[in-house]
């Protein structure tokens, strides 16, 4: 559904249910150039469950109007703002890659509105390679390949989808070309800013649960590691045979783990 | 500047979709002869139901080994997802149907397989479709055809018998400057040949039963979703924006966004329509879509001797094939297929339709019968068969005479296949000298 936010045309996927008054909150924050439709699935389920769904397009992405926000702080400033035009007091808040970071932040400064945090496919600090950076920078083709092919696990390229008669490769790959021009930019530089992060982790006083995968080359384990030994409350599913873009790749092992803390 | 190295065509061909069953350890893709899945508890169930997880529900709707290939010809075209059909005309029918609401219109090029022209001219009016058939080489005439009803324009890449080229660059700016999908018929030259997403369709379907097949086994289909189109940018397609009854008022667009089109098939028309194809068939295909390129360039190769040979034959009045310079499509067939354009196609004999029947009737390694892109050399008379339900006028309009012969150039050996149609030249010649 659309909302309006900061006067901004602003689309929430609500997983196909309308929200009930009172209902505990479930929102989604999508990665870099993606927008709410990675989230379909477990938006899906959980909406039967009763949350109200708030999968967000961020400005800028997928249906939301208006223009990128060049921060992780200020991104998660929107997302507050987005859950008071809703009327949601009371979230869980799932975050994949980019909207990790998106998620954790909003955790860390917003505590009294968030129950569960969970991130997917993350880390603290998450540097972006200065090769992707430079091309998406250009707006090149190539940045939207390289996020491709290194958010997959090496067996991904060769599919094996879950979701029967998927190729993963292409739709991913179609998904980032419908990204404006400099998005890609934003997104990533953005993670590449957000550095006060392993800070804030002591500010996280709700349950948090890391979904990783284990053949990550985006944002590897080993970089996991210290953002999951400085939330107190943390909890690590390791999924095997897996990369980063675990929307993809594992929607269904995603799903089973985020049930966990639901 | 930086590349992006990914895997190729003969990887793909021989490994996208599958990962070694984890059970077993088979290499092979396993073949899931079962009808219905057991739910891990009821929750798991409903979530089935309702789109929550990846996995399979019934096969009418997906199976794991069919899905096998509906991934692998998805990698090898370049789209986002497949759904495999019974059968090509299967799948010519189910895109049609998830596109075209009564009253809806078609324009597509008059250079179609016999079948296919059968549904779009005599069946599909049946249900309140109409059609405008165009010449694939007359580019206006696409625009011209285009009426505010119209919901998408069909072509085939080489058509068959008459081996006109689609001009898919061009045609595919027309469709997409009146917010149409291009959808595309890749049969006859399979993704090895020719990418048409790469080159502006919206949409593939192949009939699985000929090259990507390979051996005259199995008849199979599949529809391939390039999620290049933009369905929300034109009110034409409520079944796609819209939020469907059907499905709980899911809408396609928003749920899957790239993979509308497909999701769409899938949960519409193979659920509603059920020309499911079977998981042996499917593991069938798989097998020809390892060999693919191998078979492919052999193919082409014979076809190209074959077609010099038949050339400069005393007892060939023509031959319509691409590599000939003077095909009208010689140029566009060296542009948008480089490595070949086709193993199937037509010529005249002299003498017309009698001396062409005994020519057929001489030939010992080429099999008379309905089907191309079989590993073995085919021959038919396309009037008195495939098209035989077509008026004279159509005939005429598809370009296919009555002494027209088509071939289906096979991977045996090119000597003994020129050989082979040698003897049979030389009886045409003898019955032609007593008539």
């Amino acid at each position: 559904m659309y909302i309006d936010v900061d006067n901004q045309k602003t689309y929430i996927a609500t997983g196909s249910r309308e929200h009930v008054e009172g209902n505990l909150g479930m929102t989604f924050i999508h990665g870099t150039a993606m927008d709410h439709t990675v989230w379909t699935l477990a938006g899906r389920h959980f909406a039967r469950k009763g949350l109200n769904i708030h999968a967000v397009d961020l400005p800028g992405h997928g249906r939301s109007e208006g223009s990128v926000i060049d921060t992780i702080e200020g991104m998660a400033d929107w997302v507050m703002r987005s859950l008071d035009a809703t009327q949601q007091e009371k979230t869980i808040i799932v975050g994949h890659s980019m909207g990790s970071l998106v998620a954790f932040d909003v955790a860390a400064r917003y505590p009294d509105r968030i129950s569960t945090l969970v991130m997917v496919g993350t880390s603290i600090p998450m540097p972006v390679g200065e090769v992707l950076l430079n091309s998406a920078k250009d707006d090149l083709d190539v940045a939207k390949e390289m996020v491709n092919f290194w958010s997959h696990s090496k067996s991904a390229h060769l599919g094996g989808s879950q979701v029967p008669g998927t190729w993963m490769i292409g739709k991913l790959q179609r998904l980032l070309e419908r990204s404006g021009p400099g998005v890609i930019y934003n997104d990533l530089k953005a993670c590449q800013d957000y550095t006060s992060g392993i800070e804030r982790s002591k500010d996280i006083d709700c349950p948090t649960l890391l979904i990783l995968g284990e053949d990550d080359f985006m944002t590897p384990v080993r970089n996991s590691k210290s953002l999951a030994e400085n939330i107190p409350q943390s909890r690590t599913v390791m999924l095997p045979n897996c990369g980063h873009a675990i929307v993809n790749e594992a929607p269904n092992e995603m799903l089973d783990a985020i049930a966990t803390v639901v | 500047m930086a590349k992006v190295k990914t895997f190729e065509f003969d990887t793909l061909s021989n490994h996208a979709g599958q990962r070694p069953d984890k059970d077993t350890g088979s290499r092979a893709v396993p073949i899931y002869q079962t009808a219905s899945y057991v739910f891990r508890d009821s929750d798991a169930g409903a979530a089935m139901f309702n789109i929550e997880r990846g996995g399979h529900v019934y096969s009418r709707i997906s199976n794991p080994t069919t899905a096998v290939l509906e991934e692998r010809i998805s990698a090898l075209e370049g789209g986002v997802g497949a759904v495999a059909t019974a059968s090509g005309q299967a799948a010519v029918y189910n895109a049609i149907a998830t596109l075209v609401d009564q009253g809806g219109h078609i324009v597509a090029s008059y250079a179609l397989y016999g079948g296919t022209h059968n549904l779009f001219e005599y069946t599909l009016p049946r249900f309140g479709i109409t059609t405008t058939f165009v010449d694939p080489n007359d580019i206006e005439g696409f625009k011209k055809a285009i009426k505010p009803e119209t919901r998408l324009i069909f072509g085939e890449t080489v058509a068959n018998p008459k081996t006109e080229v689609f001009n898919i660059p061009e045609i595919s700016k027309i469709a997409h400057d009146h917010e149409l999908p291009l959808v595309i018929d890749s049969t006859t030259t399979t993704p090895y040949l020719i990418k048409p997403f790469d080159l502006g369709a919206d949409i593939v379907v192949h009939s699985a039963t000929k090259f990507l097949s390979g051996h005259g086994t199995t008849m199979a289909g599949l529809i391939v979703d390039g999620g290049t189109f933009d369905w929300e940018s034109t009110d034409k397609f409520p079944q796609m924006t819209d939020k469907y009854e059907g499905f709980h008022n899911l809408s396609f667009t928003e749920e899957f966004g790239p993979a509308a089109f497909i999701s769409r098939v899938r949960n519409e028309a193979a659920r509603d329509f059920g020309s499911c194809l079977a998981p042996h068939s499917a593991f069938l295909v798989l097998n020809g879509t390892e060999t693919l390129s191998v078979r492919m360039d052999k193919h082409i190769s014979n076809t190209n001797q074959v077609v010099e040979y038949l050339d400069q034959h005393d007892m060939v009045d023509w031959v319509s094939h691409p590599n000939l310079t003077n095909h009208p499509n010689h140029d566009l067939a060296k542009e948008l297929l480089p490595k070949g354009s086709t193993a199937v196609f037509s010529f005249g004999i002299k003498g017309g339709r009698e001396i062409g029947q005994v020519f057929i009737d001489r030939l010992d390694l080429f099999s008379n019968l309905a089907n191309i892109g079989d590993a073995k050399s085919l021959v038919i008379h396309p009037a008195s068969t495939t098209h035989q339900r077509m008026s004279v006028e159509a005939l005429e309009e598809a370009g296919i005479s009555e002494g027209l012969i088509r071939l289906s150039i096979g991977i045996e050996s090119v000597d003994d296949l020129i050989e082979d149609l040698e003897n049979g030249f030389r009886a045409a010649a003898k019955a032609l000298k007593k008539s």
